[in-house]
């Protein structure tokens, strides 16, 4: 049988095979098969994804994969998109790229989330890849504006530059200029993260005029509105646009010319920007409304009747983020004009205030989710919820994949019957049997954690925050949930007894976070000598956790499986639970 | 072991480390120890109130609501050392971030002191403490008529207190608040969302009736003798959060939000603390009285009020909601800009310069941009760390660990550098003397200051009390 399957297909045919496979799991499951696929397979790897920086080394990726040219790589926890991991955790790109530069120089793409890259990262970048082509850097921090412009100076076939929501030390619009004049490959940018006051008009005009195959351009609020007309007209072929600043003054001609100017935009599918909105002039982009599948206006204060009358000429809206000004109102709206929309987002526009300002309640999306067939994906903040609203949700829109709520206020029961929200979560979990992502907020017993255990067999990341009662609760969870890989909890009282009654499944999963709960240092540290391909971090920036007691709770804990072993670039206030800490503890 | 944990609606201590604050097990135990034991390191040696509420601040409750706030009156009222003006020049300062909603509860508060039994041992002084909540029954009865103070004698605290509510007749405090809250206040109902009026009110008096004899055990004596109703919300809950963690009486814990108000839960989380402790009675009670009568207040509530429903005691808690931070940045810049359009004052990036003596630079912080002391503290760290390094290692706790808050504040504070601001009064103050969100409100400059030429510079409640008085 061995025999016959060795010599049934030559290498180079089952690498074209191969190179049709694209998903990343069904290459991990060929790879598997025997020593043979798995040498081919590894051989003719192009594409990476890494979800932790730190549960392999890069020489270990070398090693096993020579010939890669794209790579994904994630670094920090997702909570620390909330400032809920302390500043200088970790999750630092350099020996990485070092290791890189020497083993790929045909290395073409880099994306990165949630990552610590400095200029000199992108300086090396710049000057070793040869053939150069994407950099996404999505979260990440660290670099300015000056490690931009080595990249726009060197990296002549750059396709894509991307740094969505990264915090870059803007120190001015100059680097801009540095992309050569010659240069003319972009086909995507997106600067719209960018702080500064100022940028190159004249280079970002000039850069944009030569790249006939830009189609995708988000820029910053410091690009202000008489402009756009101009780089859009330079730009007609632009699938993806972000504006700059929209507001000025309400002058005619700079909006017929604004408006024009989107007219002429025929490919236009997906809108951004919007940062300080003038609703006076949103009616220019009416003309190309028709045909957009995305509309981006999360960072756009624009109250519900504006946004009603911009939704009725959206039709074909798949994609829709928008601030909580949309009210309930916007959202029947929104329900009886966008019926493809697939995606939803409703963002709060005074998340820390006291008092509600707007009226949005679970009313608002209950219409959409019974208007909408195929809407997948929900991001919703609100102030009230009720378990009646969610089990409508979850009967009329089971094929919801993505559910995440979020009551602004913790352990809020349903406002009708003051029960918790145990049920409707549970119905969510029952109905929508391809719920891969969900997070849950309100007041919540064990029960819906037993809910999620029995129902939620595809769910793959769930956010917990002020819920649950006992450690049966995170057993229900890490006992039930057969493909969850990511798990982040906060506030909630879990701790010793359901994390080392379910420490094998922690190695399948890529990783847990923990913050104030009630998981004692000790049970950290039998878990980080039990349990060898697990690094148990413990973080607490108020000193060392030995000092205390092993009973005594930690203050944040995350546990992720490595082949690497523990870190060596922790900072002073994380701590490995490894073997050695055990010896040095003892 | 955290000497206080919030979370969002209870507060709970630990017995040992309360027994620890009160001096029952051992008079020598200053708050020095107690608060090593949540490991911010070498707080000032002699415990304040500063310290103290910054402590309490920014490691757990950083916001304030009635159930926060009420805990924190609670425990410091419960602290022998310190005197009631001290405390209630402090709560001044809470005050004016309190929201009207807060204030309704304390009016509450206030009708239920009038109950004789709140006299008993209380010196004149303490009741005159708790009158700062008689200046928000003034107020809420001013809303439609004179104020009605007579069932209570301490107009006098009354008066400084209103200085701070809104709708008050006070044109100095009236205008600071109008800009705290975006001048949206006076808009707003005064007690849009009154809790149960059994609730939580008694928390706080019934144990300032504990609370003046200043001891631990009587505080649980008047627990367990308190019967009735009106004790239903009793909010100094006694239970056993200890090793076991199913055990039923945490079931109740933190599960009625808006109401759970000043539950305070002393957990006796270390062993030998729990004989004193009488866990039974008041757990019950948390779990069953409070849901039938709140629920039905809650209701009545949102109908009578439907555009706000929102819980009453409006609990922040720290990093919620979960904005990602970029968002939060983008939109506070963003809603400046909005309100300017349409000409009102707004939140907005709030550049400060900082300087410190003997630097040759200045550098510029967005106060915005951070939350918490400690997160400024390291952001100016990184900027003057070729100067507090040098500090850092003559202090002796260098090393590898970074500069944590506490740490700055020690090196700060112990060593020859103090950080000092600039308040939008012009007073110079030291930092770290209100609560941070106060602080942002008022922070005009900031300067990293010889500590030889800060002497002087007196801790902002302090001052301000006195400017008032």
């Amino acid at each position: 049988m061995q025999k016959k399957m060795e010599c049934s297909l030559p290498d180079e045919v089952l690498e074209h095979v191969f190179s049709f496979i694209r998903s990343d799991k069904d290459r991990n499951a060929a790879s598997v098969v025997c020593k043979s696929w798995y040498e081919i397979e590894r051989w003719c790897r192009r594409r990476l994804f890494i979800g932790n920086c730190y549960a392999v080394s890069p020489r270990m990726v070398i090693r096993r994969f020579p010939e890669v040219r794209s790579i994904e790589l994630k670094g920090k926890p997702h909570f620390a998109d909330y400032n809920w991991v302390p500043d200088g955790w970790g999750g630092y790109v350099l020996p990485w790229i070092v290791e890189m530069v020497g083993a790929y120089p045909w290395l073409e793409e880099i994306r990165l989330k949630r990552m610590v890259v400095t200029d000199e990262c992108l300086e090396l970048i710049a000057k070793s890849f040869k053939n150069f082509k994407v950099l996404v850097l999505f979260s990440c921090e660290g670099f300015s504006t000056d490690g931009l412009a080595a990249i726009a100076a060197s990296c002549k076939n750059l396709r894509e530059l991307d740094l969505q929501e990264s915090d870059v030390d803007d120190l001015g619009g100059h680097w801009l200029s540095h992309f050569p004049e010659t240069y003319t490959s972009l086909v995507s940018l997106n600067i719209s993260c960018l702080g500064s006051d100022e940028v190159s008009l004249s280079a970002l005009e000039r850069l944009v005029g030569r790249c006939t195959n830009l189609r995708t351009l988000r820029l910053n609020r410091a690009v202000p509105l008489d402009k756009i007309a101009y780089i859009l007209r330079r730009a007609p072929q632009l699938v993806d646009f972000g504006t700059g600043t929209y507001s000025a003054d309400l002058q005619t001609d700079v909006f017929s010319s604004l408006a024009g100017a989107f007219y002429s935009c025929k490919e236009l599918r997906s809108l951004s920007g919007f940062w300080d909105v003038v609703p006076a002039y949103l009616p220019a982009i009416y003309p190309v409304c028709s045909r957009l599948t995305s509309l981006n206006l999360s960072y756009a204060a624009i109250q519900s009747p504006d946004l009603i009358k911009l939704l009725r000429h959206c039709p074909s809206l798949q994609r829709l983020l928008v601030l909580d000004y949309i009210e309930d109102s916007g959202l029947e709206a929104l329900s009886s004009s966008c019926m493809d929309l697939q995606e939803l987002r409703v963002f709060p526009s005074d998340p820390f205030g006291v008092e509600r300002n707007v009226s949005l309640t679970e009313q608002g999306l209950v219409s959409v989710c019974l208007a909408c067939p195929k809407l997948q994906s929900v991001l919703y903040f609100c102030r009230q919820m009720s378990n009646a609203a969610l089990v409508t949700i979850a009967q009329n829109r089971p094929n919801l994949t993505r559910f995440r709520l979020c009551i602004m206020e913790p352990r809020t029961a349903d406002y009708l019957t003051l029960e918790p929200l145990d049920v409707g979560f549970g119905a969510i979990v029952e109905h929508c049997k391809d719920l891969r992502r969900l997070s849950l907020s309100g007041l919540l017993t064990d029960r819906v954690f037993e809910y999620i255990g029995r129902y939620a067999k595809k769910l793959e990341m769930l956010s917990v925050a002020f819920a649950g009662e006992s450690d049966l609760g995170l057993h229900y969870v890490l006992s039930g949930c057969e493909s969850l890989r990511k798990l982040e909890v906060r506030d909630s009282p879990f701790g010793d007894k359901a994390l080392l009654a379910n420490s094998a499944k922690l190695e399948t999963m890529r990783s847990l976070w923990m913050s104030s709960c009630s998981v004692s240092f000790g049970t950290c540290k039998l878990l980080g000598q039990k349990m060898p391909r697990l690094n148990v971090e413990v973080i607490d920036e108020s000193g060392p956790p030995d000092s205390r007691p092993d009973i005594c709770p930690v203050d944040k804990l995350y546990i992720y499986r490595s082949v690497a072993g523990p870190r060596f670039d922790m900072p002073p206030f994380v701590w490995t639970m490894d073997e050695d800490y055990a010896l040095r503890d003892s | 072991m955290s000497v206080i944990e919030f979370d969002g609606h209870n507060i709970t201590v630990s017995v040992k480390d309360v027994e620890a604050i009160l001096g029952l097990k051992n008079e020598s135990v200053d708050i020095h120890e107690v608060v090593s034991k949540e490991n911010v390191k070498e707080l000032d040696a002699n415990y304040n109130l500063n310290s103290f509420v910054n402590h309490v601040q920014i490691n757990r409750f950083r916001t304030f609501s009635p159930a926060n706030l009420k805990a924190v009156i609670g425990l410091l009222l419960l602290v022998p050392s310190l005197t009631l003006r001290r405390i209630r020049s402090y709560l001044e300062k809470f005050w004016v971030l309190m929201s009207p909603p807060l204030l309704g509860v304390e009016e509450e508060v206030q009708s239920n002191v009038s109950s004789p039994s709140v006299d008993c041992g209380l010196g004149l002084k303490e009741r005159n403490y708790l009158g700062l909540s008689d200046c928000s029954s003034v107020d809420s009865s001013g809303v439609s008529s004179l104020p009605d103070n007579n069932k209570n004698n301490l107009n006098l605290k009354a008066t400084e207190l209103r200085l701070g509510l809104p709708g008050s007749q006070s044109p100095a405090r009236e205008t600071e608040l109008c800009l705290l809250n975006s001048g949206k206040l006076d808009e707003k109902p005064l007690f849009p969302l009154l809790p149960s009026k059994d609730g939580i009110c008694p928390s706080s008096q019934k144990n300032v009736v504990a609370g003046n004899k200043r001891g631990f055990s009587d505080t649980m004596d008047g627990f367990s003798e308190v019967k009735g109703y009106a004790y239903a919300e009793k909010s100094w809950m006694f239970h056993d959060a200890g090793s076991d963690s199913e055990s039923p009486q945490t079931v109740g814990h933190g599960k009625y939000p808006g109401n759970s108000g000043a539950n305070v839960i002393l957990s006796a989380r270390s062993p030998g603390a729990q004989a004193s402790v009488k866990k039974d009675e008041p757990a019950n009670v948390l779990q069953k009285q409070p849901h039938a009568t709140n629920g039905i207040n809650l209701k009545q509530t949102d109908i009578s009020n439907n555009k706000s429903s929102a819980p009453a005691a409006k609990a922040q808690v720290v990093g919620w909601p979960p904005v990602r931070s970029f968002r939060t940045k983008t939109l506070a810049t963003s809603s400046k800009n909005n309100d300017e359009v349409d000409g009102k004052p707004g939140p907005a990036a709030l550049f400060v310069k900082v300087s410190m003596d003997g630097a040759p630079y200045l550098r510029k912080v967005d106060l915005t941009t951070y939350s918490t002391y400690r997160e400024l503290s390291s952001a100016l760290e990184k900027m003057f760390s070729c100067f507090t390094l040098g500090q850092c290692g003559s202090h002796g706790a260098a090393g590898k660990e970074i500069l944590s808050q506490s740490k700055l504040k020690d090196l700060l504070h112990g060593s020859e550098y103090v950080l000092t601001y600039k308040d939008k009064d012009g007073d110079w103050m030291l930092v770290g003397d209100v609560p941070w969100e106060m602080f942002v409100e008022t922070c005009k400059r900031l300067k990293i200051m010889k500590s030889s030429d800060a002497i002087g510079l007196a801790p902002r409640a302090t001052e301000k009390s006195k400017v008032i008085n």
